[in-house]
């Protein structure tokens, strides 16, 4: 059970133990009375929607957040993180979702970042860092050059080097917030190994990850929160996906519940928007795509297809420098979202933190921004007009908020979402491009925003969505066009369109002069 | 509707508890600080000083305010200042009407903000970078207006804008009153100032949102520019004439400094006009409150620089957590959980 250092006063001690956490923000309660364990060699689940205080708790295990009741014992001793620098040097390191390193300094430097090893003199001993980084590195199966930039290095690779540098800084508990959310199944695969590994070490392990596949594929407990409360820690083992689900949502929600509704909805014949030899040279070859009135057109592609790419071309963020685009039977030239905007387009883009909230301002200035960028300046809304608008999405999309008036970054992510939805449903859309709205976000909050997808569609507003969850994709599309290598390489409807037969379509060989399949099921 | 009254006194508490700690300190050192007196048409005192002498900074602050708020910065104020006080002078020197001089003025201001936000907004160089070319070359464009000599006039009009009074006060303070008001109401009463703050918290998400980020950062230096201009109108016609080389010398950062006593950040967002024009009162009471002390004055920098680390240590996040870490049990505000309290007092 215990690693390679067994440390001498805990023999029976878990490794971390910490009750009765409560931490509240603004009278908010975000934690409540929560009591969590971890054993050493082992990798502990730590699950919840947003909000459910998964990051509040981690903040306090890593010093982030001083708490306001409870207690902490680590091998039985009590402590008290005060910053994270405190509670690495007391053995408990954190790698976070973004790494924190610094992609402009090499890989050795971020490992011995603030504690290189210095010659006689007091110089810097930058071959013994490269040397020590070599051996660090190669404990982690990475045969890298410590010498070159971190960033340029795949998101994987500079994860193992956090967590290189967190497990040597510290070496009791590893905590890792996210650490999938970027990567792609081989890299996933390569980061696990790493963990079992690490676990073998005798280290404990705090995995935070809305994947499911990966906690059964990881973890040995789960412990499960829920409006900041505790609900129950078990083992891997006594839980199926099912009971986790109910757990985490705490109510019974049936898995497979998603039918076909876009694919059978009856398309109006004419499209209300139509892109013909749109493109960019450089981000994403001509396409032609016709997206009808109350229709969803899905996209699908690998990370880097072109998908992200097509999304902000459609909306203008990006400017064509091909094709023409019409709208309403019209040619219309979509050139910036201003024009976008003024065309009745809106845009939910995929990194909601950098290019969707404005985090100062509150939520009811965020759900209104879109609608007041679109008045102009000289037209302001009344107050009371944009109290009645943010009340009325509020409601209607369930965002949970202590006040309309909070400031929109104490929001969690998947409130963060809806807000920004919200923020474009207020200009009363025709066209809504949403490029992954599910990603990063917990399991209900994922059910209720495909519930929203099915809505506007159902009222007349045409879809173009961009999702790397293919189930969800073809339940509400009713087209899904593939993209892979910045080209549209197949258009898949009916039957056909399937989560392996996309599967299949991305990794079809594709020649540069074939034009782009369409396969239509009878 | 109290609510936000409250709020906003809540906002400016340490402002105006700075403002009122300054203003006894000169109190102190000079008895009479208080003292108001009406004579020839027009109040007199230590107070109305304040006002007067603050009037340059105060019309930089306005600008400034809307330029940080974008997480711009304008660094050119100064400079913009003895360029428009050149022009006026030089063009009422040569015996132009004082309305074609004050107009052109006024358009070279804004002609400078245009300058600087078009290297801003359409360029993209950081606005510290864009405003720096602003601030060396105005010098020397000011000299080439003046012919390198300080440029006098006699124009009884245009002096009055320095030294005469207007509705009991100098004249100085009612145009940066005007102005302040003129500017508060626009931006607050349009969407102006939720946009601003928009695009100084998230310039991304602001254009993807559809706001028309460059037009409105090409504005808020145009602002600034005309301010600049209004400031440089006021200390030319103060001295009557203009003096290229020490015209609104060092104001600009004067100017920054009264927006961050303000409590605006620098990173942009969150502003607040009244409370930088706090803060330049804050900073005027200092000047004219050392003045007024007798102290060589040799001592003058060192002390103004002492009492604004102290006025913005106080603002300090580091020194507000401290602040309520001090405080006795901190407890919820909501009653929901009373028992928690014998934990929390450990």
């Amino acid at each position: 059970m215990t690693g390679a250092a067994p440390p001498p006063a805990a023999t029976g001690a878990p490794l971390l133990e910490a009750t009765g956490i409560s931490k509240a923000f603004f009278g908010v309660a975000a934690l409540t009375d929560v009591d969590v364990r971890i054993e050493r060699g082992e990798v502990m689940a730590l699950l919840g929607e947003n909000g459910a205080g998964k990051s509040t708790l981690v903040k306090i295990l890593t010093g982030a957040y001083r708490l306001d009741a409870g207690s902490i014992r680590l091998e039985g001793a009590p402590i008290e993180p005060r910053s994270v620098a405190d509670a690495q040097s007391l053995g408990i390191g954190t790698v976070y979702q973004e790494v924190n390193l610094l992609p402009n300094l090499s890989v050795a430097e971020n490992l011995y970042l603030g504690r290189q090893p210095r010659t006689r003199l007091g110089f810097l001993d930058g071959r013994r860092m490269q040397r020590d980084a070599r051996a660090l590195l190669a404990r982690y199966g990475l045969s890298i050059d410590p010498g070159a930039l971190l960033g340029t290095y795949s998101v994987a690779v500079q994860q193992i080097v956090a967590i290189a540098r967190a497990v040597d800084l510290s070496g009791k508990i590893l905590v890792l917030d996210e650490p999938t959310a970027s990567l792609d199944a081989r890299e996933t695969a390569m980061l696990f190994d790493v963990v079992r590994q690490l676990k073998r070490e005798g280290l404990g392990i705090v995995i935070i990850t809305h994947f499911l596949d990966q906690v059964f594929a990881i973890a040995d407990r789960v412990t499960v929160l829920r409006n900041g409360r505790l609900v129950g820690s078990k083992a891997i083992a006594e839980l199926d996906r099912l009971s986790l689900i109910t757990m985490m949502l705490g109510r019974e929600l049936k898995e497979e519940t998603l039918g076909r509704s876009g694919s059978e909805a009856a398309v109006s014949a004419e499209p209300l928007v139509s892109f013909r030899g749109y493109g960019k040279r450089g981000s994403i070859e001509p396409f032609d795509l016709d997206i009808g009135r109350g229709e969803v057109v899905g996209i699908a592609g690998l990370l880097g297809s072109g998908r992200t790419e097509t999304a902000r071309l459609a909306f203008g963020a990006d400017k064509a420098d091909s094709g023409t685009l019409i709208v309403d039977d019209q040619a219309v030239s979509v050139t910036s979202p201003e024009t976008a905007v003024a065309q009745g387009f809106a845009f939910c883009p995929e990194e909601r933190k950098i290019d969707g909230i404005v985090a100062d301002l509150s939520v009811r200035e965020n759900i209104i921004l879109a609608l007041q960028a679109r008045r102009g300046w000289m037209k302001p809304l009344p107050r009371a007009e944009q109290i009645a608008i943010a009340d009325r999405y509020i409601k209607a999309l369930d965002i949970r908020t202590a006040h309309r008036d909070l400031p929109i970054k104490f929001l969690s992510g998947g409130n963060q979402q809806k807000a920004i939805l919200a923020r474009w449903l207020a200009t009363d859309p025709r066209f809504l491009i949403l490029d992954e709205p599910t990603r990063g976000i917990d399991v209900g909050a994922h059910a209720e925003i495909i519930r929203l997808i099915e809505d506007l569609r159902a009222r007349g507003l045409s879809l173009l969505v961009v999702s790397s969850e293919l189930e969800e994709l073809v339940a509400y599309a009713s087209r899904v066009v593939v993209l892979a290598d910045h080209r549209h390489v197949a258009e898949l409807s009916g039957e056909a369109m399937n989560p392996s037969a996309i599967m299949a379509a991305i990794a079809r060989p594709h020649g540069s002069a074939e034009p782009a399949t369409r396969e239509v099921a009878a | 509707m109290p609510d936000m009254i409250l709020a906003r006194l809540k906002r400016l508490a340490p402002q105006l508890i700075a403002l009122a700690l300054v203003l006894a300190a000169n109190g102190l050192v000079s008895p009479n600080f208080f003292d108001l007196t009406w004579a020839n048409g027009r109040l007199y005192g230590s107070l109305i000083d304040v006002l007067n002498r603050g009037a340059p900074v105060a019309l930089l602050a306005i600008g400034m305010t809307l330029v940080i708020a974008t997480k711009g910065i304008d660094l050119s104020v100064g400079a913009t200042m003895a360029i428009c006080g050149a022009v006026a002078a030089s063009l009422v020197a040569e015996g132009q009407p004082l309305a074609v001089a004050l107009v052109a003025a006024l358009g070279v201001g804004l002609l400078c903000g245009l300058w600087n936000g078009f290297l801003v907004a359409i360029l993209q160089l950081q606005p510290i970078v864009a405003t720096l070319i602003l601030m060396v070359a105005g010098r020397g464009i000011a000299q080439l207006v003046t012919e390198g000599v300080i440029l006098t006039f006699n124009d009884p009009g245009f002096a009055f804008l320095g030294s005469g009074n207007l509705l009991g006060l100098p004249t100085p303070v009612i145009l940066w009153l005007a102005v302040a008001l003129i500017v508060g109401v626009i931006v607050r009463r349009s969407a102006l100032g939720l946009l601003v703050e928009a695009i100084g918290v998230n310039r991304r998400a602001s254009a993807l949102a559809g706001v028309k980020t460059r037009f409105l950062v090409i504005s808020v230096y145009l602002v600034s520019g005309l301010c600049a201009a209004v400031a440089g109108l006021i200390v030319t016609a103060d001295i009557r004439g203009a003096d290229a080389n020490n015209a609104g010398l060092w104001l600009e950062l004067d100017a920054i400094l009264a927006v961050v006593v303000g409590g605006t950040s620098l990173l942009g967002g969150r502003f607040s006009i009244l409370a930088s024009l706090i803060g330049a009162m804050i900073i005027q009471s200092i000047n004219t409150g050392i003045l007024l002390a007798g102290f060589p004055p040799e001592f003058n920098l060192i002390i103004k620089a002492g009492i604004i680390v102290a006025i913005l240590a106080l603002q300090s996040p580091a020194l507000g957590s401290l602040w309520a870490f001090l405080r006795p049990a901190p407890r919820s505000p909501t009653p929901a959980a009373p028992d928690k309290k014998e934990l929390v007092a450990r």
